[in-house]
This record gives C-alpha cells, structure tokens and sequence, in this order.
C-alpha cells in the first residue's frame, strides 16, 4: 500500500521526525489559508502516488497566500501520469544549506533492509547511480539485531557529515528505521531530506509503501486515512475481493489462467503470435465452477475485450470444475466475445466431457490455443 | 543422488489440521511421502489422514525421527512456524504459505542460514523427487517422471506446464524445485544450480524465472563461470508492463530493472539458450542432452 506524502509525514511526526511546518488542502481556499497559517514563502505541492510530479508540473513555489491558492487551483486540476491530483501539500519553503538522499528499502538478494543514503540529494536514486555512484552510501540491516546507534553513525559519515550533523542524522536513520520496523514498511525515501542553514534535518519529501503482506496488522492506521488502500476501478476491486490478481493492459485479448507464471507465460505467447493481451487474470489455485464464472464475469466487464483465452494447467484447481463454470458463463450469458479454451492437468478428461456435451471446443497446448485465438480476433476487425 | 530430498526423508506437516494441510497431506501420503507426523498445538493424540498430530515441532521430530517440514499455517503465523522447525533442525523447510510478510521472510531465512539449513519458499509449490516417491509439496505428481534434468522455478503451474512437456517428451527430471514468488526467498536461483551442478543424478538444468530482480541475471553469471552442465532457461513476463505486480509479489519491473529482456540477455550471455514458449524446453533440452 502506498501512503500519499502527507500521510507519511504523518506518521514520520508521530515518531519524532521533523518536517516543514505547512498542512493539506483540497481547494484553492484551503490552500490559501495553509499559506497564511505558514507566513513565509510556500511551496505547494501535488499529492499524487507517483514519482517525477515536479517534472509534471505538480510542484510550484508562492511568495504569497494569494499565489499559493493560484497554484493549487492548477495543480488540482492536472493529472499526472493519469492519475488525478485530488490534495496538494502547502508547506513552508525552506532555508536549505544540503540536501540529503534518505531511503530504506528490501534487498531481494540479501534478503535485509538496506538503508541508503547520499550527500547529494535532490535528483532520483537512479539518477545518482549513474551519476556518482560513489556518492551512495549502503548498509544492510541485520533483520535481528536491528539498525544500532553506531552503525546509524558509520552511515552518516560516510556521507560526508561532521561534527553535530553526525548525531543528529543517525537519529533520523533510527527514528526511520523504527518506522520501518513499526509499520512493516517495504520501502520509504525521503528525497530531500533538508539540512537547514540553522543545522535542522527536516524531511521534505516522503515516500512510504507499507508491505501489503502486513497490512493485516495495521487496520487502524488504515482507518484512520479514511481512505481505500489502493487506487483501483472497479473490475479490480472485484478481483482484489476475490483474491484473484488482476491487471489490465492495452490488447484486447483476456487471459484467464491460473498461477501468475503461467499468466504471464500466457500474455507472452498471445504476443508472440501477433496478438496483444487486455487481460492479466491469475485465478490463483484451486478455484471452483463459481470462481471460474466470476473470473469470465470480471474480465467481460472491461470494454477494450475481443477474445478471451482460458488456459488452465490443473494441479490443485480440477478441469472438471473449471468447465462446469465456463459452461455457467456461457449459459448465463456472460460471454459475448469468441472464446478460446485450454484445459489439462487434474481431472482433465472429466473436464472435456462437460465441455464436449455442452458443444464447446477446447485445445490442448498452449500455443495452439495462442495461435487460435489471435487469429479469431483478426478475423473479427 | 538427488538433491535436497530424497527416500529417506521423513517429513512433518505444520498445520495439517487446517483445510490446505488435510487436503495436500493426503495427496503427498497418496504419492508416496514418508509423512511420519503432523503439528497443530493442543491437538496431540488426533490423526489426520492417519497420521499422528503432535502439540509441538519438536515432540513431533522426537517422537517420528522427522527430519523436513512442509508448512501450511496461515501467513500471519507462518514465520514463527518456521521458525520453530528451524528451532528444531529440520532441513528443508518448506514454506507453502503465500502472502507472508516480507520481515519474517528475512527472519526466516537468515535464523536459517546461520544453522546451514535450507527454506524453500515462502509461496512455493514445494520440492518433488520423483525416483524417491517423495514430494514435499502441493504440485500435481503425475507430470513429473523420473529422469536425469534438474529444474528450478519462481512459479507453480508454469512449473507443471514445463515438467508435463518434458515427460511428454520423454525427459525424466531428478529434482524439481519451487523456489517461490516472494521477493525474498531461501533456497536462491544461484544455490539451486549449485545443488544441481554438484548432483551426480543431474546431467543438465532448466531455470524457469519470471521478470522482477536480478536473480536470474546472477544465476547466468554463476553458470557462466561455474557450470560445465547444459543449462536452458525460459523467462515469463516478455510482455509485462513496468510497475505492474503481475500475480507474484516479486514478478514487478521497478523502473528498467526485472526486465525479462535483461535476464534473457544474461542468459544467452552465459551460453544458456533461452525458450520462447513453455514447449520449446523440451527441444532445446533435447539438442543439449
């Protein structure tokens, strides 16, 4: 789950972290009065959950309220990478003296938190990696022990801090790790963090994705955003409810599978036949004649569909009850696109008969089934 | 030989009282595994499927001489119910569950290490050994023959997909390891052809990856310089959209890195022909076996 910057800065206060001292607004007006409450030079900024918003336009710096308020009423009305912006973020421009990378996030290959952090903050991680990359400073965190006092000092300065700063950045990185640790945090950036000319750290941005695995733990900071945890259409709630992964594409073929690899190793032979998915649909295992119809039921309610392909390898989900329920969508007529079936693995014989006597044809390899129904999407344009 | 699992095996099953450990206990017993005990605490004395449950890992272990774990316990119990067969020196450790979070995944996995033992998974279909008659695991057995071909996967039916086109062709597999489709997993691609490449059993290997990371890339560096077997590989998620999660945890492409592009290129790099379709496994195999 993604938090939105105010979000996060909500909590990086709760723990103690110092931020720009500013507030949320949802209008021109609000923003206005932010500016005010502020008194000083402002910077507004759009609260969106995606990166590269100041290249999009989406953050803008006022001298005045009055200014703050135009600005926001811009920024409201953008979109940034097809995102709408619904709240900006009216926050006191600061006196920087340094700005900081912050940022902790999962190694995949270790299989720790690492913290990272860079003395030359401002541009993107990946920016800097091609840059400097010496310039990056990273320490894995040993998932027991946790991030110790010294080790938080060691990080900071190897980025370049002395005297005082080195004391005070290392409570940021433990403060943040706390945070990490607290909120089962699957990765957070702070880019800039501001090193102030009267020797503040303050966190100016934020980023903080909590690991969805875990967010069983947190329903309460989840209530309290008065908020869904993710942005999604309705096709994807219905599938997210259903405990089906579900992502939509710019083809117009539908997949519906089950196991993601097997989804994926779909999408790519459909492509690899000259056709482009719509559809990315894992049912996940073992799903029953009800969950394969609601499966077809979701994936036809997204417009861009001409075809769907049903490939299914049974192991722990049965063919038999897979074409039970194709044979229910099809019956309740919930499929109005030419239709395509794979179907082996468990009860696979079973499965072909209930398909046989209701007249529909199935394939047996993938790649026939790919080929197939590519070409009934061209004969259909 | 084969690796990691083998006839002398005798397993345990954590949460074998629950609907997914009933369910797979029997299909694992039915396949031959040598389920000797399962554990659900303040159960002890029931059986499930005949077997008996114990309140504890290690009054399980003592009382059966179990010596591997299969898990089903719910992911918000799973890290401490690996934890608890690590406690007790099982080895492997297989974590079925899916959706465990990703601290007690590290957890796991380093308490792990620093006693040798291997975890397979999280979000695994588990480990089969099919000349032993054991698979420690939830993947259909009947696609898996016998034979002299290591593989290794992220995922689970694409898995079966590529062992039933093997069989089908004839082609006999010694071990097949679901490594899992976490971001964090246990056993790693590099460690799994290193299993592979030190098996006498193993005349060649098949890696099965999927876009997100750079295990695979990894992988290819190691084979490039370690590996004298034949190695082929196929990649799922060609066609992915970067930011996506597609299905997997892991299978994400973050900005250009966990391209499925990059990983093929390392591979061909590495001298290990690279499949365009699940079915082409079985001839590249054939050209190198």
């Amino acid at each position: 789950m993604k938090l939105f910057e105010h979000e996060a800065k909500d909590i990086f206060r709760a723990f103690g972290m110092q931020t720009p001292p500013g507030g949320v607004a949802k209008t021109p007006e609000e923003a206005k009065k932010r500016a005010a409450e502020v008194g000083k030079p402002v910077v507004v900024k759009a609260q969106v959950l995606a990166g590269k918003r100041g290249k999009a336009g989406g953050v803008k710096f006022a001298d005045t309220p009055e200014e703050a308020a135009k600005h926001a009423e811009e920024i409201l009305k953008m979109k940034i990478n097809n995102l709408p912006v619904k709240a900006v973020l009216v926050e006191e421009k600061l006196d920087i003296q340094q700005e900081i990378y912050a940022g902790i996030t999962v190694d995949r290959n270790e299989r720790k938190y690492v913290i990272i952090g860079s003395g030359a903050g401002g541009m993107s991680i990946e920016e800097l990696a091609e840059e400097s990359p010496e310039k990056i400073i990273k320490h894995h965190v040993e998932p027991d022990f946790g991030l110790q006092p010294f080790e938080a000092r060691e990080i900071a300065i190897a980025m370049g801090f002395s005297g005082k700063n080195i004391s005070t950045l290392a409570g940021f990185f433990l403060k943040l790790w706390e945070i990490v640790k607290a909120q089962d945090v699957e990765l957070t950036e702070i880019n800039p963090l501001i090193l102030t000319a009267d020797g503040r750290f303050l966190a100016a941005d934020a980023r903080l994705n909590i690991d969805d695995n875990a967010l069983y733990k947190h329903k309460k900071l989840i209530e309290s955003l008065k908020r869904e945890p993710m942005e999604q259409n309705e096709r994807e709630r219905e599938a997210t409810q259903e405990g089906m992964a579900y992502v939509e594409l710019d083809g117009d073929i539908a997949c519906i599978c089950n196991g993601a690899g097997l989804t994926m190793a779909t999408l790519d032979a459909v492509s690899l036949y000259g056709g482009k998915a719509s559809t990315f649909l894992d049912l996940g295992g073992g799903s029953d004649a009800e969950r394969v119809e609601k499966g077809i039921e979701i994936a036809m309610k997204y417009g861009k569909v001409k075809a769907i392909l049903v490939n299914i390898m049974g192991g722990i989900t049965r063919c038999d009850e897979v074409a039970k329920g194709i044979v229910a969508a099809k019956r309740d007529g919930d499929i109005t696109v030419p239709l395509v079936i794979r179907m082996v693995g468990t009860n696979e014989e079973e499965g072909q008969e209930i398909l046989r006597q209701a007249g529909i044809p199935f394939l047996k390899t993938m790649e026939e089934a790919a080929q197939r129904v590519v070409s009934l999407v061209e004969e259909g344009a | 030989m084969v690796v990691l699992v083998d006839k002398d095996t005798r397993v345990i099953i954590q949460g074998i009282t629950g609907s997914q450990g009933t369910f797979h206990s029997e299909s694992m017993l039915m396949y031959g595994t040598k389920i000797v005990a399962g554990v659900r605490a303040g159960k002890q004395g029931e059986e499930v499927n005949g077997i008996p449950v114990y309140d504890s890992v290690k009054a399980a272990r003592d009382a059966q001489n179990a010596n591997a774990s299969v898990i089903f316990v719910p992911a918000p119990f799973a890290g401490d119910a690996a934890l608890e067969a690590i406690a007790a020196d099982l080895n492997p450790v297989v974590v079925i569950t899916e959706h465990v979070p990703v601290f007690d995944e590290m957890r796991i996995i380093h308490a792990a290490k620093r006693k040798d033992i291997t975890v397979i998974g999280p979000n695994t279909p588990g480990i089969i050994t099919p000349s032993a008659k054991q698979k420690l695991g939830i993947m259909p057995g009947h696609v898996f023959s016998g034979g002299r071909v290591g593989l290794m996967s992220r995922s689970g039916t694409l898995t079966y997909e590529i062992a039933a086109g093997m069989t089908n062709a004839g082609i006999g597999i010694s071990t097949a390891i679901g490594l899992g489709g976490d971001p964090c997993v246990g056993l790693t691609p590099i460690e799994a052809v290193d299993l592979f490449n030190k098996d006498s059993g193993t005349d060649a290997i098949v890696l099965v990856g999927e876009i997100g990371g750079d295990a695979e890339e990894r992988a290819a560096a190691y084979i490039k310089d370690h590996v004298k077997k034949p190695a082929v590989a196929f990649i799922a998620g060609r066609t992915a959209p970067p930011g996506k999660r597609m299905g997997h945890a892991g299978a994400i492409i973050s900005g250009s890195s966990g391209t499925a592009a990059a990983k093929i290129e390392a591979f061909t790099d590495a001298g290990v022909p690279v499949a365009e379709k699940p079915s082409d496994i079985a001839k590249l195999l054939k050209d190198v076996l």
